[in-house]
């Protein structure tokens, strides 16, 4: 994949919409990957514990798709969804203390890294079975289109997860029934430590294409070319035409999780993603030769972010447990 | 500040491991995310990233030292600007922090066993009224007007499942929805039961109250994945905030020379999952009372229907919103020397059986269990405290079902007042097969409930 070319400045964009826009993405990845790396180090340190699956190299799909969401819209994915997350605005704080199963976290502690939502910002999960977000991404859809209330649910779900039964039969019901619902497939080559190459048969995007659902490769590694496809295809849901899959060609430069020492591919292929084409050096670099920004800026930015993280760190280690009284509660509601 | 690089885990159980490598020597700079070292467990290897940036200070433990404890420090980082004597006094870094988890567990945090059970509290449910008025209904009519009734009260609930709509239900239980209702509320869907299990759970996620028809629940076993980790779990996962208000029914049980992969009773694999709540009614009244409730019932509930029941007719009270509350048993018949616990078609047995009985002066105390999760079992012990017998009867297999359970509560709550060892009537622990004759002897039959009262009775089975 050739190096990540931005475009410049569009033609229907004001150079200080677009100003904003790409520092709001460096921001936005910036906080993922820091955040991320420092949960890894939580994990290392005994804090975090099972399985704990890090974004980082993803950053640009989620920040890009999230720019062209409205509110109404709604989220779901897999376990790999600390991204997802605080893209979705929901505080790293909260997010942080669920990873240490602390009470101030988003589950109280319950759900852990692979089981968090937020129904303020439209945020359904963290699902720990692969796929099975994605006939239930498919009845957000149906929600929407039933409360005809003008939302598209975004179902993300990865490489692996394409090859679950369970995706094309919601491929086939929200093509026979229009819904509004993007996938959007996060192709990061590896399904646990299975290559592409060796669980896939053709070509991912194409998977819909049987039940009449447009697909498209988009360059996942370059968060404006993620934006625009995903203008494209919420326009597409939201006007009725049904669903559209996205495939983003993507890399995860740690391990599946944390116990992952990934000996199925060699570090030069890291290498080659994280040096040629990190989506966030590659946005700063773009925003440093545009004069987006000064370089003074950006290290604010880095700043500001590096404060919230700890600030994050500390309050996840000082919430407390949760109170024995949580094992008991929330199984049903009382009615 | 200089901060402490600290001797990661490779995994939750890893306590020590070698330190391989260095990638970077003192004085060079390291940005977040960059590798400075490599360590090694006798399972693994696993690179060392930075998490801030600055410069690698000074190296505390030298490449090829073996059995580095994890958060041991094992280097320093500068930051920018910083001089390296700014090393000698600097402070440990937040994370290392104790963990709350290893202070003494408070005492009320021990595990959550049921060794010395509480005693059942009877639900506060009120006693069952008498009603002035009733109608002869089928179950089948019954079940479609719970559906219609509620349908009307709430432009949010939605049926969906197989032949629902046009064909007006595959054993015409939706009779009539899809010309009330229209094909927005009364959904067709393709043969795809995960596909459309999942897809409700998602809808009910987004706001709406599906029901989800599945043609038998024995095609449910396609969807139980989303049943059970979906609909089930995620409240809880979710800390409170997911609900998934769902009703998931269709008939279960053994239908009539179906064969075996068509006849089976799933009533104690739903039961078994705390987070679902699982009903199975008996008569038109149960399941036009329950399926209301359901309905409105903020949870995953498995409503748990039966074939042979459909077309058969009952008293359905007549008054504006009747409804039954999920957990009550209700006691059929009374009697005051054995009691007969059934739930769903076998209560039909039971009540038939109980007749015979009479017949020889025995007095059985007949109860529908009506829910499985929650179970009566207050109503269950109120009963053999005066019978002192127990029969449990169920078409499902004996192993592990809803009588192993009834036996096991009644070790803890009724051991007492027990006069004779429990008897279980069940299905054959067998496939159920297809043959008439083996058919009958693989499922409960009357007098198999009649033998086994005797034989708590300690009376000659006849
Ligand atoms: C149904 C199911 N099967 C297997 C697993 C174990 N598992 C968890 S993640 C994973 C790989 C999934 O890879 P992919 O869909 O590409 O997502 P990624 O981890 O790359 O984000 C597997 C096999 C699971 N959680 N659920
Ligand atoms: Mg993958």
């Amino acid at each position: 994949m050739a190096k990540p070319q931005l475009q410049p400045v569009a033609a229907n964009q004001q150079a200080p919409a677009r100003s904003t826009d790409l520092q709001r993405y460096y921001h936005d990845m910036l906080l993922i990957r820091r955040f991320e790396e420092k949960a890894g180090q939580l994990y290392g340190m005994g804090l975090i514990g099972g399985f704990c699956h890090l974004y980082i190299g993803q950053e640009a799909v989620v920040v890009g798709m999230q720019a062209a969401q409205k509110a109404v819209d709604s989220v779901i994915t897999s376990y790999r969804d600390h991204g997802h997350m605080l893209a979705a605005g929901m505080e790293s704080r909260g997010v942080m203390a669920e990873l240490t199963g602390r009470i101030g976290g988003y589950s109280h502690g319950k759900g852990g890294s692979m089981h968090m939502f937020s129904r303020e910002k439209n945020f359904y999960g963290g699902h720990g079975i692969v796929g099975a977000q994605v006939p239930i991404g498919t009845g957000l859809g149906f929600a929407h289109k039933y409360k005809n209330d003008g939302g598209v649910c975004l179902t993300y779900f990865g490489d692996g997860a394409v090859n679950q039964g369970q995706v094309y039969e919601s491929f086939n019901m929200a093509a026979l029934w229009k819904l509004p619902v993007v996938y959007v497939i996060e192709n990061n080559k590896y399904s646990m430590g299975t290559a592409q190459a060796r669980h896939a048969a053709g070509e991912l995007y194409k998977r819909g294409e049987p039940y009449g659902i447009p697909g498209k490769k988009v360059d996942g590694m370059d968060v404006v070319k993620v934006r625009e496809a995903a203008e494209e295809a919420l326009a597409y849901a939201r006007s009725g035409k049904g669903p559209m899959v996205l495939e983003m060609e993507t890399y995860r430069y740690r391990g599946h999780s944390m116990s992952d020492p990934a000996k199925y591919r060699t570090k030069e292929e890291v290498e080659e993603w994280r040096g040629k084409h990190d989506p966030i050096d590659a946005l700063r670099a773009i925003i440093l030769e545009e004069g987006v920004a000064t370089e003074e800026s950006l290290k604010e930015i880095e700043r500001k972010i590096k404060d919230v993280v700890a600030d994050a760190v500390e309050f996840a280690q000082t919430s407390p447990e949760p109170d024995p009284s949580e094992l008991w509660t929330d199984v049903l509601i009382e009615m | 500040m200089a901060i402490q690089i600290l001797m990661p885990a490779l995994s939750p159980t890893m306590t020590e491991g070698k330190i391989a490598r260095w990638l970077k020597k003192e004085g060079d700079a390291v940005k977040a995310g960059q590798v400075i070292a490599e360590i090694e467990t006798d399972k693994a290897t696993m690179e060392v990233e930075a998490v801030d940036e600055g410069v690698l200070g000074k190296i505390l433990i030298p490449a090829g030292t073996e059995n580095v404890k994890v958060n041991e420090p094992i280097a320093m980082l500068l930051e920018e600007g910083e001089k390296a004597d700014a090393l000698k006094n600097a402070p440990l870094p937040t994370i290392t922090k104790a963990v709350a988890s290893k202070e003494e567990p408070k005492a009320d945090a021990r595990p959550a066993l049921s060794v010395v059970p509480a005693a059942p509290q009877p639900a506060e449910i009120p006693e069952e009224k008498e009603y002035s008025k009733y109608v002869k209904l089928t179950v089948r009519d019954a079940l479609r007007d719970a559906m219609a009734e509620e349908m009307r009260r709430d432009p949010n609930i939605f049926l969906l499942g197989e032949e629902v709509a046009q064909y007006q239900g595959a054993y015409k239980v939706s009779q009539g929805l899809l010309q009330e209702f229209g094909d927005k509320r009364v959904v067709d869907s393709p043969i795809t039961e995960m596909g459309f299990a999942g897809l409700g759970v998602g809808a009910a996620f987004g706001g709406l109250s599906p029901i989800i028809e599945f043609m038998t629940m024995n095609f449910a076993m396609q969807a139980i994945d989303q049943i059970i980790n979906s609909a089930a779990k995620t409240l809880y996962m979710s800390g409170g905030q997911m609900g998934c208000p769902i009703v998931f029914r269709g008939p279960n049980g053994a239908a009539s020379r179906v064969g075996a992969q068509h006849s089976q009773c799933y009533a104690s694999w739903y039961a078994h999952v705390p987070g679902l709540k699982v009903v199975a009614p008996y008569d038109a009244a149960d399941a036009k009372g329950l399926l209301k409730t359901s309905i409105r019932d903020r949870n995953p509930v498995i409503f748990l229907e039966h074939e042979m029941m459909y077309g058969q007719s009952f008293d359905v009270p007549d008054e504006e919103d009747f409804t039954l509350p999920i957990g009550k048993a209700k006691v059929m018949r009374k009697g005051s020397d054995v009691t007969i616990v059934a739930f769903s078609r076998m209560v039909s047995h039971a009540l038939v059986a109980a007749e015979k009985l009479a017949e020889q002066g025995i007095q059985a105390e007949v109860i529908n269990l009506r829910s499985l999760r929650p179970l009566d079992t207050a109503t269950i012990v109120e009963s053999v405290k005066k019978t002192n017998r127990l029969v449990a009867v169920e078409e499902s297999w004996p192993f592990a079902g809803i009588g192993s359970e009834i036996a096991a509560q009644m070790m803890e709550h009724a051991f007492d007042y027990l006069d004779a060892p429990m008897a279980r009537v069940h299905g054959a622990d067998v496939p159920l097969p297809y043959a008439a004759n083996l058919e009958k002897m693989a499922l409960p039959q009357v007098e198999n409930i009649v033998d086994a009262v005797k034989q708590v009775c300690y009376r000659q089975a006849a």
